[in-house]
């Protein structure tokens, strides 16, 4: 099987993306959206032409709003954002926003969140994200508790684990440079796209690992490599059919899906294609580097 | 065999009688029976607001939280009502992680866009006045048809007495008779008016009226000095309890501040919903048509049994029912993906089988029976994460853990269940050529 041939290719490309994704965290960092930081979005939309973004954003600092961030949206909206505001001060900011009258405005959707609900949002989304991955680990653990031979059951586990951390590290990179350059935020439905790639490629990675347990089974004297490669090849096509399937869907999502599931949609969808590429590249060829080092100290 | 047929053509009935109730109930004029049953869409959906507060119950012993709290939504919700808002949802929120043991009230009022006057009507305190008989006559009207009606109100003046000036309400019982009685308590100001009105008025009734509707009319006997008042009348205890909370509502029982609000404009609701619609039908007929093409005739079975899935899910999210957000509807177009993964693992095993020279049906059976595991474990870790989710999340991620989680077990019993009725039966076609091209796969002849 050419995965386990060239496995030392597979797994460099995945420490290369790893490198990449955690080093643009650290240089970009990530841009908090308003329901984990605090603050305030407000969508408007102008009934004929939009005015143009500066002379909106001038009639707001004249009114004390400096700190607002205005983006377009479409063809005729745009999309301020700013700290937590109280019912007055929205409704001032749609009015500056017509500049005095002379452009008709009219308010498609405002959301507000006080800062101590998103730190609490904060909190409960790294909580779920160990959480998740806490109950994965156990559960594979769990399903493989009876495959010690020749690779002991946690050590099926603790691939799980790289893998699935593979899998998140690298979406997040690439909202950390998506960030820094398009201005697009981190939010709670990010969190959410990050777990179900976690569920949809831990869905893969056990698949090929089950495989490999009933090959074991069935065949105890075999080479490991060889029994690891025979089992690639033969979930090889149910794997890339399933991501195949899943990323049709994803991709209709971001595609002709509402607005606000699209970030989330393109977040699965390289969290698919990486999830995928872990569960075939990257789980099953460390399965053999471990084994090949357990031999070599015995 | 006939047998097997027949059963599966029962399933199929069955799967597309769903599937008509489930687009017949969102026409006009649907049968009852599935017309009560509508899909309830969520307010980044349908269009409306959410309020969150926060209560200062600081001041309050530990004691009094729980009743405070439910005391509060009472009153809320009572408020809310009182401008006919279409099925508002009102939620104590306390104790969450996280959240410090902040107790919160969740609001979600559906149709309404203008933030201010939803926030008005929250914090608005209701009107608890006083009225008197006038000395006017009755004042009655009569309609085209000679109908003559007395208007029920129009008899009564207001006096200055109002909620300002209650003090509290408690329910009581009448020693001898058991009569329920309801005790009004005023300050010092209040009981000098109410002294002075009662005196004008023995033998006539004082009205008292909650946000300009009669909650109850006594007569009065005597004067009443000291600020206390009952009421008693025809009223059961069950009334009676209900009426002094409702008095007792005069004020909000603890003072509540807005953390956060959302408002979803009724337009981009519904270009959310049509777009969430689309979404799901083009990526479905993207799935189906891979399907066929790739697994020919069992992937022609995969697509029905897949549509029979999509109706039984839909017809649970509305029988439950599930409150769909743009993210539920998100997971839900996920779960078709995932749903047609159990297939495709169990038609590669099919074709393995197939390869190690075993019939069509015997392929077939040993394909179930070994993808099974598979796709037991694989389902399981999907179900593990979206109860995590769905314990953990706010209400965005709640919704789509719904219609995830839900998918994924509804999943299971489509593909393995309602595919495999199909393929055992079909004829097998052994040794024909057409057989065999319709059981191969991918670019095998």
């Amino acid at each position: 099987m050419f995965v386990i041939k060239y496995k030392k290719i597979f797994i460099g490309i995945s420490v290369l993306f790893v490198t990449l994704s955690i080093a643009a965290v650290i240089v970009f960092g990530l841009k908090l959206g308003i329901d984990f930081k605090g603050g305030s979005s407000l969508e408007l939309s102008y009934n004929t032409t939009r005015p143009e973004i500066t002379e909106i954003k001038d009639s707001l600092i004249n009114s004390g709003f400096g700190d607002a961030s205005i983006q377009p949206a479409g063809e005729k909206g745009i999309v301020i954002k700013s700290r937590d505001l109280t019912e007055a001060e929205r409704a001032t900011i749609v009015s500056l926003s017509s500049l005095d009258g002379k452009y008709q405005v009219e308010q498609k959707s405002f959301t507000t969140i006080g800062p101590s609900v998103g730190s609490e949002l904060k909190k409960k989304a790294i909580a779920s994200i160990i959480l998740v991955l806490l109950a994965i680990i156990l559960f594979v653990a769990y399903v493989f508790r009876k495959v010690s031979y020749p690779v002991s059951s946690w050590k099926y586990g603790f691939v799980v684990i790289i893998a699935l951390i593979h899998d998140i590290i690298i979406p997040t990179g690439v909202f950390a440079v998506l960030g820094h350059f398009l201005g697009v935020e981190v939010d709670t439905l990010f969190i959410v796209a990050l777990l179900t790639t976690l569920g949809l490629s831990v869905m893969d990675t056990i698949v090929v690992f089950d495989r490999i347990r009933e090959n074991i089974t069935a065949n105890r004297n075999a080479n490991f490599s060889d029994l690891v490669g025979q089992s690639l090849s033969q979930t090889f096509g149910r794997s890339i059919n399933t991501s195949l399937v899943v990323l049709l869907m994803v991709l209709s999502l971001v595609f002709f899906g509402p607005e606000s599931t699209r970030l989330f949609s393109i977040v699965l969808a390289i969290g698919m294609f990486f999830g995928t590429y872990s569960s075939i590249f990257l789980a099953s060829p460390l399965l053999v580097v471990i084994e090949s080092l357990q031999k070599k100290n015995k | 065999m006939i047998k097997k047929r027949i059963f599966a053509l029962i399933v199929l009935l069955f799967g597309l009688g769903l599937g008509w109730a489930v687009l017949r109930g969102e026409q006009p004029n649907a049968p009852k029976f599935i017309a009560n049953h509508p899909f309830r869409l969520g307010l980044d959906l349908s269009g409306g607001t959410h309020l969150l507060y926060s209560a200062d119950v600081s001041k309050l012993s530990a004691s009094q939280v729980d009743d405070s709290m439910s005391a509060l939504r009472d009153v809320i919700e009572r408020r809310i009502n009182l401008f006919g808002v279409g099925e508002p949802i009102v939620q104590e929120q306390t104790g969450s992680f996280g959240s410090g043991g902040d107790h919160r009230l969740s609001i979600e009022l559906p149709g309404i866009t203008d933030i201010g006057e939803a926030i008005k009507m929250i914090g608005q305190t209701p009107f608890l006045e006083f009225r008197v008989q006038s000395d006017e006559p009755q004042k009655i009207s009569i309609d085209k048809d000679g109908n003559a009606t007395i208007d029920p109100n129009g008899n009564f003046v207001a006096t200055p007495l109002n909620g300002k000036y209650l003090k509290s309400a408690q329910l009581s019982f009448n020693s001898s008779t058991g009569e329920p009685i309801v005790n009004l308590n005023f300050n010092d100001e209040g009981a000098k008016m109410f002294e002075q009105i009662t005196r004008d008025n023995v033998g006539k009734t004082v009205a008292i009226y909650l946000d300009g509707q009669v909650i109850s009319a006594p007569v009065v006997r005597e004067a009443i000095s000291g600020g206390q008042a009952q009421i008693s009348g025809n009223f059961t205890p069950e009334e009676g309890r209900a009426l002094v909370g409702r008095l007792n509502s005069g004020a909000l029982p603890v003072p509540i501040s807005l953390i956060s609000t959302e408002t979803i404009g009724a337009t981009l609701g519904e270009q959310a919903t049509n777009a969430g619609v689309k979404a799901a039908l083009i990526g479905f007929l993207a799935i189906a048509l891979f399907l066929i093409i790739w697994y020919r005739l069992p992937g022609l079975i995969a697509s029905i049994a897949l549509v029979i899935y999509i109706a039984i899910t839909l017809a649970l999210y509305k029988l439950i029912p599930v409150t769909l957000s743009s993210a539920g509807i998100a997971g839900f177009i996920i779960s078709i993906g995932m749903a047609v993964d159990a297939n495709i693992l169990i038609f590669e095993r099919f074709k393995e089988e197939r390869k190690k020279g075993r019939g069509t049906r015997d392929a077939l059976s040993e394909g179930f029976s070994k993808a099974w595991l598979s796709i037991r474990d694989a389902n399981t870790a999907s179900i593990i994460i979206s109860i995590i989710l769905f314990w953990f999340g706010s209400s965005l991620i709640k919704g789509f853990a719904l219609t995830f989680g839900l998918g994924v077990i509804v999943s299971l019993v489509s593909a393995i269940g309602i595919t495999r009725v199909f393929l055992r039966a079909l004829p097998t076609m052994e040794n024909s050529k057409v057989g065999k091209f319709l059981f191969s796969n991918g670019f095998i002849k």
